[in-house]
């Protein structure tokens, strides 16, 4: 197969504290706005807190999840005093890294999370036919070694897709885990720091002309979300996690796993038909 | 040389409460006490009365940790004796009902033991927290639950300090004792960690229940890490952190930290050691709800207690 011409990245947008407590994003991005290096070899980059009151009181959010005010009709959704902070932010994103779908937007919008789930080093796309995303994913994964890096593909339409990276170009999600929420760990951030470093670099060697070669990766696609067994009055979860799914992300789950474990002791096992494998946030 | 340590009598403790959800994202203890105001099978203790209680609802409900200020911090004499007005905070307000509920504090009719249920996103494992180094019966009680867990450790962290000591929820009652087990983060339930807490607090129940039955429990040592010190990020003027807990300090409670070990990693990656004249046992490392109470770490000094031994007498 030829290699197929893609137009350069030039302008790529790296984005933190779209989850206020999520801390790592966080922190890379305020030490790359204190650095202030912007213009580098062959890429602009644009640094951005996404959501600074939910950063300002270490929330996930005031409101509204920002990260999934970002579908078509919320960024058009016509703005009053009642609307709510994120879908007010998220259009003020909306006009500064894209508009969405139109030639304006950033080549690249990177958007850096954390996650309670031992998920290693995921990198979150809304499509697995974004050459530019999984050649990116192929860097990283040959290049770290210390943690395992992987693709998950959410698989939604750009219209439907609700999250900030869907607002460029291209679009990705650098996700990093095991992390509390609200702290910062030095491993966890070392990790997202090479992680960037890695995309800015196979960035400058795509703009300068480097050809990469076509092959193969494994990434993983969503299909279903499994909720806690709930009480019907309450809503209150019944159960944990099973002891022995908790940490096992994107370990396989066949038919009669354990899934969860109630609180009398009971162990709810896995009914689906094909096995899949499983993130556990 | 010996030191006699006697068997102190002491009156039987009736009335015990459990709390969770103190902090509302603390949900080993919010899960477990829900499960027991539901069904109070498994904490039921003949002669005891046992009261679980969520003590902070409305954060709880919203699974935040406070929300107007921490609960775990309110019982100040001033907050408890203050005047009810509409402008109080939440858990100020809410201090005045529990301390109604389960105290007065320092009076006698306050409750006789508060077990109060937290999680740490610190490695501190199972820890229990003491707030004097003289109360014979928390000895005794400590005592009896690392006999009961052993080989699975536990550790006694006695927070005794004039000035790091604070009001607890748990401090209105007559025995306080704190459980603190992690590392688990915020807003989330993990079995293991749910399963440790749930345990001790049986051993404690029948403690109790043995105690209040006439056994005589002798006279006994208690290894504790003796709170001394806070230590707080490096900031900028802003108030941000401008460095991280070291990865060779992360995760290392209850181990040493001897001065000149890496203590802090800065953003561009240099290291700030530990200056201290001595070696300190840290705990409550990188716990993410003590970034805004400007505390890393805190710093502890091994020390081995002695309890006298005790025996029940009734009215």
């Amino acid at each position: 197969m030829d290699p197929v011409s893609l137009p350069a990245l030039s302008c790529v947008a790296l984005c933190g504290g779209t989850h206020g407590n999520e801390l790592s994003g966080v922190c890379l991005v305020r030490e790359q706005q204190r650095k202030k290096e912007e213009e580098t070899e062959h890429v602009t980059l644009v640094t951005v807190m996404s959501n600074p009151r939910a950063v300002q009181e270490c929330r996930r959010y005031i409101e509204k999840d920002l990260n999934r005010c970002f579908t078509a009709a919320i960024l058009s959704t016509p703005v009053s005093d009642r609307t709510p902070y994120e879908i007010v932010r998220a259009q003020e994103l909306n006009a500064l890294l894209g508009p969405k779908g139109s030639d304006g937007a950033m080549d690249l919008v990177c958007d850096l999370h954390n996650t309670t789930a031992n998920m290693g080093l995921c990198l979150i796309s809304n499509s697995d036919c974004d050459w530019i995303c999984m050649h990116i994913y192929k860097h990283l994964q040959t290049n770290i070694s210390s943690i395992p890096v992987r693709l998950l593909n959410l698989y939604t339409s750009p219209d439907e897709s609700s999250n900030l990276a869907s607002v460029g170009k291209h679009g990705l999600s650098i996700e990093i885990g095991p992390q509390p929420h609200g702290l910062v760990r030095a491993d966890v951030l070392s990790t997202m720091k090479k992680g960037v470093q890695l995309m800015l670099e196979w960035i400058r060697l795509f703009n300068s002309g480097t050809v990469f070669e076509g092959g193969e990766v494994e990434v993983h696609t969503v299909v279903k979300c499994i909720d806690f067994p709930r009480d019907p009055e309450t809503h209150d979860i019944t159960a944990v996690i099973h002891p022995q799914l908790q940490d096992q992300d994107f370990c396989l789950l066949r038919q009669g796993d354990p899934l969860f474990l109630s609180f009398s002791g009971e162990t709810e096992v896995y009914r689906g038909g094909a096995p899949l494998s499983s993130l556990c946030e | 040389m010996t030191s006699l340590h006697s068997v102190v009598n002491l009156r039987d403790a009736r009335k015990v409460a459990i709390f969770g959800g103190t902090h509302g994202n603390e949900m080993s203890g919010v899960t477990l006490v829900n499960m027991w105001i539901n069904n109070g099978a498994e904490i039921q203790r003949s002669g005891l009365m046992i009261k679980p209680l969520i003590t902070n609802p409305r954060a709880v409900e919203k699974c935040t940790r406070y929300v107007d200020t921490d609960l775990n911090r309110a019982f100040t004499p001033d907050n408890l004796s203050a005047p009810r007005n509409e402008d109080m905070p939440y858990e100020v307000r809410r201090a005045q009902e529990i301390n109604q509920m389960f105290g007065p504090k320092g009076s006698p009719d306050a409750y006789d033991i508060i077990f109060d249920l937290h999680n740490t996103t610190s490695n501190m494992g199972s820890t229990l927290i003491l707030e004097s180094s003289k109360d014979d019966f928390n000895l005794q009680m400590v005592n009896f639950i690392k006999q009961a867990i052993a080989p699975t450790s536990c550790s006694v962290l006695l927070n005794e300090h004039p000035l790091l000591q604070y009001s607890t929820s748990r401090s209105i009652g007559k025995h306080p004792i704190g459980l603190e087990v992690g590392p688990q983060p915020q807003g989330v339930l993990r079995s293991n960690i749910f399963e440790s807490m749930r345990a001790i607090v049986k051993h404690a129940l029948d403690f109790i229940e043995l105690f209040n039955g006439g056994m005589e429990f002798q006279p006994c040592m208690v290894d504790v890490y003796r709170v001394s010190e806070k230590m707080d990020y490096p900031r900028d003027k802003n108030g941000n952190i401008t460095a991280m807990v070291h990865p060779n300090l992360q995760d290392g409670d209850w181990k040493p930290l001897n001065p000149g070990d890496p203590m802090f990693q800065t953003f561009d990656g240099s290291t700030i050691n530990y200056e201290g004249g001595s070696t300190v046992y840290p705990t409550f490392i990188n716990e993410a709800a003590y970034y805004e109470k400007q505390q890393a770490f805190v710093m502890t000094k091994r020390e081995t207690l002695t309890a006298n031994g005790i025996k029940a007498y009734k009215i």
